[in-house]
């Protein structure tokens, strides 16, 4: 079974920014950011052909600064949004941009991996997302279902939501909030919820996770001390409307009802490390991704809080509450909740992981050496969940 | 001679001749006696060679019964010289001569007698003839007698039967004159209250009188009697009914009540009823003691009033009952049964009530003697009245409390552990404003540990009361079996020491994970004091229970492995728990220290940056605090070289070879390749991995904690040319003091390594300090 071994892709810079092509739905394909402060900071795109199991890649110039953050629009495939550290003397700032990929490059590049004398494109600017009063943004995130006009941006205690107009060439702020409270208060990751129609978002600084209505602006709820220590990523249950994964500096990887956020709903504790990145799947939300500063990846099958009905039993079954029926365990096996794998192919501490975007049991990893690894759900698994 | 005795083949010839002269008297005797002959012949040693005893059909023996003269004389003649011949002859004559005068003394005797027999006989004869004539007269005599003696009796025939009748008249008029009387002596008895008299009179006539009703004078009198006789049962039954005069009394009513023929089945419900109301006062005046307000008598007193009170009660009533009423058969034993049961159960509750007052108490050895004598007073009614459950239900109400009190304990010891821990953590928070921290620890540690185990052993002795011999339950399988290893191994020592690590697991996952809640020592402590019991007390208090309890139940119990498995595991968690408490401290302080700094516009560094003497400050406290539980632990084997050493080479010759590449453009792969290639042979670092039981390796957790969350900092800012020199110097002086506490100091040097490395990397004009300005700076601060 060769497909099941990882396919590993080594990036000459330190690297810290993933995202698929979200837009995209055919290829898989990847978008790498690189880190450094020396040299021009590139984007590699990075389609992986599945049946050969070949990797090709095309390289982007991103002059502007080390990018420290980056997100695809979920319309259009040539867009996305970076964010980059602008080199100055005497300070860092971070800044948001939407760019436009090269037109050529989009129908994947077919040049051949080891072809590192190809001319090497640059990203086309379409707007900046500033506003120097706001300060150094984190993190951008698209509106998921829509299409693609709008953005927002968290720049340290600020949320903004941008609105992109007249071909994304022009961002105009639409409307904002900002964290009141002691201390610097800032903000280190956010989502925008697929569910309720893209009014919501939610945040997290610090320990707290805090969720807002892209409407009014407004808080909708928060959790307290979510985790022990900083809360580094978070992300919303596909399916399931209420449901968010957290994970942080307390090794921990937490899953919770917004309706009630008291207590978690349930708590994973597998890595060695902060945690990083936490990733549903895109279609079985019982497959959760977990990237952390152990250089572990790893595929958690969370079948108790999943979407997915239990057993196959369901078709034959009153399908309107699932939720009551779980718990009675028909005549199968409960469901458990295991590790699927643990990934162990990075040797620096892994920063980000995702999904691709076009093929469901496929994801990546890069790690802080430059080194992304393309891993498969195992078979077995695959078909355990498909039959 | 000898040779010529046996030249003749027989000796008994020339034997003979010298026994002859020497004695006469012994050779009669030898003719009566063979053996004594045999004697003498052979003591006097002369003829030892000749066979024992004489041929009794030797012919030339004298006295034998085959004597033949001619033969002797014969023999005599061969072989014996003249001498011997005439001495023999002499010896002969005078032999015949002996034996001719004795013949004739012998002749003279007899005839004597015989003449004076002859005389007696003709005596006899006369006498005999006189007494004949004297027995005939005596035959006359009696015929005469017995004529008149027949004469006599025919006459007096007659009057003999006459007097006979007259007696049966007689004893006929004493009968009736009774019956007659019978009515006014009753009176007479009933006024006296001679009820006793009165009924045995009656029992008397009445058979009678029942024979005889058709005779109108005697229907009469039983009419008569009747009456007296229902006003006698009025009288008894009046006296019955009022009760006062104490049960035995009414056992008598109740008995002479019987014996009028009144039926059995209303008098012993009557009986019953009455027994009931004064049990029923007896259960009433305990249910006074019982009252709210007063203040209770203690239970042993209780359980004595109730006991002397009420059960005495029912043991008389119960053994008076089946006394009086043996004859009604099962059925009545029913009946008591039913009454001693439901009055039982009443006595039952108010004990059970009164008992449960006793719960929160904390005197065992009363509530032990309280329930013995309960349950011993309870044994003779239980063997009266074995239908009624009495004992069996005593019994339970023994065990229930037995229980109830192993629960109590429990509830005690967890209430002292967790005061234990209280006293715990109000020490360690009031020595710290005093200023002296750590060498209360150990103590402590002692402390704790001294009290729980004293509270245990006070547990133990306190419910070994319950299976003391002298205790009159103790013998009952329960408390024999289930109760000593299901109640007490179980249920108080193996609960509470489960509950112990449950107690400590907690203080791992509060809800406040910042770690402020729990003070850290404390955690050590209870770690310590967990890995204490997984080694020796866990199984010392268990021996103790086994042996105190000499348990003979077979139901499986928990193994003395699985519980020191639980201790372990929560000793270990606790540990790991600390060193990431310990961990999270000193990693904040690092990360401010890291986030909150302008690394960009620094200035040239002149000092080690004070946090980082803090965190050494701290770390030695915590080797400190630490030192105090815990053994030293393995290290690796130290390098020869001192750490500064090490780190000099480092940051001189491989940092310099690390960082020499990234100025030139076209190589921008080597510093990943190298830092790659290094990783590669350096075995990945496990930062929050579990920790084992010794102070090194908890330092190198926290330590190793720490430094990964330095280096996780770094890579997330961007540094100046004196930032990168800042992060240079402030890791050579942790390398300069961390070294000393860790398992591996590779290990610090790996990721001091990467943390200066990582710096590097995000300056974009990285000149490290010269190795030797460093040093200096480090050594003045």
């Amino acid at each position: 079974m060769e497909d099941d071994a990882p396919v590993i892709y080594g990036l000459e810079f330190q690297a810290r920014a993933l995202t698929p092509q979200t837009a995209e739905t055919d290829a898989i394909r990847f978008l790498v950011g690189t880190q450094s402060l020396k040299y021009d900071n590139q984007i590699h795109i990075v389609d992986f052909d599945d049946e050969n199991n070949v990797i090709s890649k095309n390289v982007l110039l991103h002059q502007v600064g080390e990018i420290w953050h980056m997100s695809t629009s979920p319309a259009d495939k040539g867009v996305l949004a970076t964010c980059y550290n602008k080199p100055s003397d005497s300070k860092v700032l971070t800044c948001a941009a939407v760019w436009r990929m090269p037109q050529e490059l989009e129908p994947g590049g077919h040049e051949s991996p080891d072809d590192s004398t190809s001319p090497t494109h640059t990203l086309e600017l379409l707007c900046h997302l500033d506003d120097t009063s706001h300060g150094s943004t984190a993190c951008v995130t698209w509106e998921p279902t829509g299409d693609g006009k709008k953005v927002i941006s968290l720049a340290d205690s600020h949320i903004l939501l941008w609105d992109l107009q007249e071909s994304s060439s022009q961002a105009v702020l639409a409307s904002s909030a900002s964290l009141e409270g002691k201390g610097q208060l800032k903000f280190t990751s956010g989502r925008w919820s697929p569910h309720h129609t893209g009014t919501q978002v939610a945040t997290a600084n610090d320990t707290t996770i805090r969720g807002w209505d892209t409407r009014s602006m407004s808080q909708i709820y928060c959790i307290e001390n979510a985790h022990g220590q900083l809360v580094r990523d978070l992300d919303f249950n596909p399916n399931k409307q209420y449901y968010l994964a957290s994970c942080g500096d307390d090794c921990k990887v937490k899953f919770w009802d917004t309706r009630n956020v008291t207590e978690p709903v349930k708590t994973l504790e597998q890595h060695s490390h902060w945690v990083w990145n936490v990733r549903y799947n895109h279609s079985h939300d019982q497959l959760v991704l977990t990237g952390s500063s152990d250089s572990r990846v790893i595929l958690s099958n969370m079948v108790s809080i999943s979407s997915e009905p239990f057993g196959h039993l369901v078709d034959d079954d009153d399908l309107s509450d699932q939720e009551e029926r779980r718990p009675e365990g028909k005549s199968q096996e409960p469901p458990q909740d295991s590790v699927i794998a643990t990934y162990e192919e990075h040797e620096d501490s892994v920063y980000a992981v995702d999904w691709s975007s076009a093929d469901p049991w496929l994801f990546a990893s890069l790690s802080y050496d430059g080194r992304l690894v393309i891993n498969r759900v195992p078979r077995a698994l695959k078909y355990h969940i498909l039959l | 001679m000898a040779a010529a005795a046996a030249g003749h083949g027989t000796g008994s010839g020339p034997g003979d001749s010298p026994e002859g002269p020497e004695a006469e008297a012994p050779e009669r005797r030898r003719k009566a006696h063979g053996m004594l002959k045999l004697y003498y012949g052979l003591s006097e040693g002369e003829t030892a060679g000749r066979p024992p005893g004489s041929d009794p059909l030797d012919p030339t023996d004298l006295n034998g019964a085959h004597f033949d003269p001619e033969v002797y004389l014969d023999k005599l003649r061969r072989e014996c010289p003249l001498a011997q011949l005439m001495d023999s002859e002499t010896d002969m004559v005078r032999q015949i001569r002996a034996l001719d005068s004795d013949m004739q003394t012998l002749v003279y005797e007899n005839y004597n007698k015989f003449i004076s027999a002859t005389d007696t006989i003709r005596k006899m004869k006369n006498d005999f003839r006189k007494m004949e004539d004297e027995m005939d007269r005596l035959a006359t005599n009696m015929a005469v007698i017995t004529d008149f003696s027949a004469r006599i009796s025919a006459t007096l025939q007659d009057r003999h039967e006459r007097i006979t009748k007259l007696a049966g008249v007689h004893a006929l008029l004493r009968k009736l004159q009774f019956l007659f009387e019978l009515p006014s002596r009753l009176t007479k008895c009933v006024e006296l209250g001679a009820y006793g008299q009165a009924v045995r009179y009656q029992g008397r006539a009445r058979a009678v009188l029942q024979q005889y009703q058709h005779l109108p004078s005697f229907r009469a009198i039983q009419d008569d009697c009747q009456v007296i006789t229902a006003r006698l049962a009025q009288q008894l039954r009046q006296r019955f009914r009022e009760g006062g005069s104490g049960a035995p009394e009414q056992a008598e009513c109740v008995e002479l009540l019987l014996a009028l023929g009144e039926p059995a089945e209303e008098l012993c419900d009557e009986f019953l009823a009455h027994a009931r109301g004064r049990l029923e006062a007896e259960l009433q005046s305990l249910e006074a003691e019982l009252g709210p307000s007063p203040p209770a008598p203690d239970v042993l007193e209780f359980t004595d009033l109730g006991g002397s009170g009420f059960v005495g009660g029912l043991c008389q009533v119960a053994s008076t009952y089946q006394e009086l009423f043996a004859a009604q058969g099962p059925a009545g034993a029913e009946k008591l049964a039913a009454f001693a049961r439901e009055l039982g159960g009443r006595y039952f509750a108010l004990v059970e009530r009164r008992l449960a007052q006793e719960q929160g108490s904390g005197d065992n050895s009363l509530l032990v003697r309280a329930l013995d004598r309960f349950h011993r007073r309870l044994r003779a009614p239980g063997a009266l009245l074995a239908a009624a459950g009495l004992a069996e239900a005593a019994t339970e109400i023994v065990e229930r409390v037995a229980r109830e009190r192993l629960g109590h304990h429990l509830q005690g010891l967890r209430a002292a552990f967790l005061g234990c821990l209280t006293d715990v953590r109000q020490a360690l928070a009031a020595p710290r404003l005093a200023g002296k921290e750590g060498p209360g620890l150990a103590e402590l540690l002692a402390n704790v540990a001294s009290s729980i185990l004293s509270h245990i052993k006070a547990s133990l002795a306190a419910v070994h009361l319950f299976t003391a011999k002298e205790v009159s339950f103790s013998n009952k399988p329960y408390f024999r079996g289930e109760f000593c290893s299901q109640g007490v191994r179980e249920g108080l020592i193996v609960g509470f020491i489960r509950s112990m690590c449950q107690t400590a697991q907690s203080f791992c996952d509060s809800p406040g994970e910042k770690g402020g809640a729990t003070p850290p020592a404390l955690l050590l402590l209870l770690s310590r004091l967990c890995l204490d019991y997984e080694t020796a007390t866990i199984s010392y208090i268990l021996t103790l229970t086994d042996e105190q309890f000499l348990v003979q139940d077979q139901s499986p119990v928990t193994p003395v492995s699985t519980l020191c498995a639980e201790a372990r595991e929560t000793a270990r968690r606790l540990l790991t728990h600390y060193v990431k408490v310990q961990g999270l401290v000193i990693s904040q302080m690092l990360r401010k220290s890291v986030e909150t700094r302008d690394w960009l516009s620094t200035l040239e560094p002149r000092n080690v940056r004070a946090v980082m003497k803090r965190v050494v400050e701290d770390t030695t406290a915590i080797d400190v605090q630490v030192g105090l539980l815990y053994e030293e632990g393995v290290r690796k084997a130290q390098s020869s070289d001192s750490s500064k050493r090490t780190f000099s080479v480092y940051s001189s010759s491989r940092q310099q070879g690390r960082y020499a590449p990234s100025y030139t453009p076209s190589a921008p792969m080597d510093t990943n390749l190298l830092s790659n290639i290094q990783k590669l042979f350096s075995e990945r670092i496990d930062v929050f991995s579990p920790v084992e039981f010794n102070k090194v390796s908890v330092l190198t957790g926290i330590i190793k904690i720490s430094l990964k969350t330095l280096l996780e900092c770094v890579r997330l800012r961007t540094f100046g040319r004196f930032g990168l020199q800042q992060v240079q110097v402030d890791c050579h002086f942790l390398q300069l003091y961390l070294w000393r506490f860790v398992a591996d100091e590779e290990l610090v040097h790996l990721l001091l390594d990467e943390v200066v490395a990582s710096a590097a990397l995000r300056c974009p004009d990285p000149v490290p300090m010269e190795p030797s300005v460093v040093e200096v700076i480090c050594e003045r601060g």
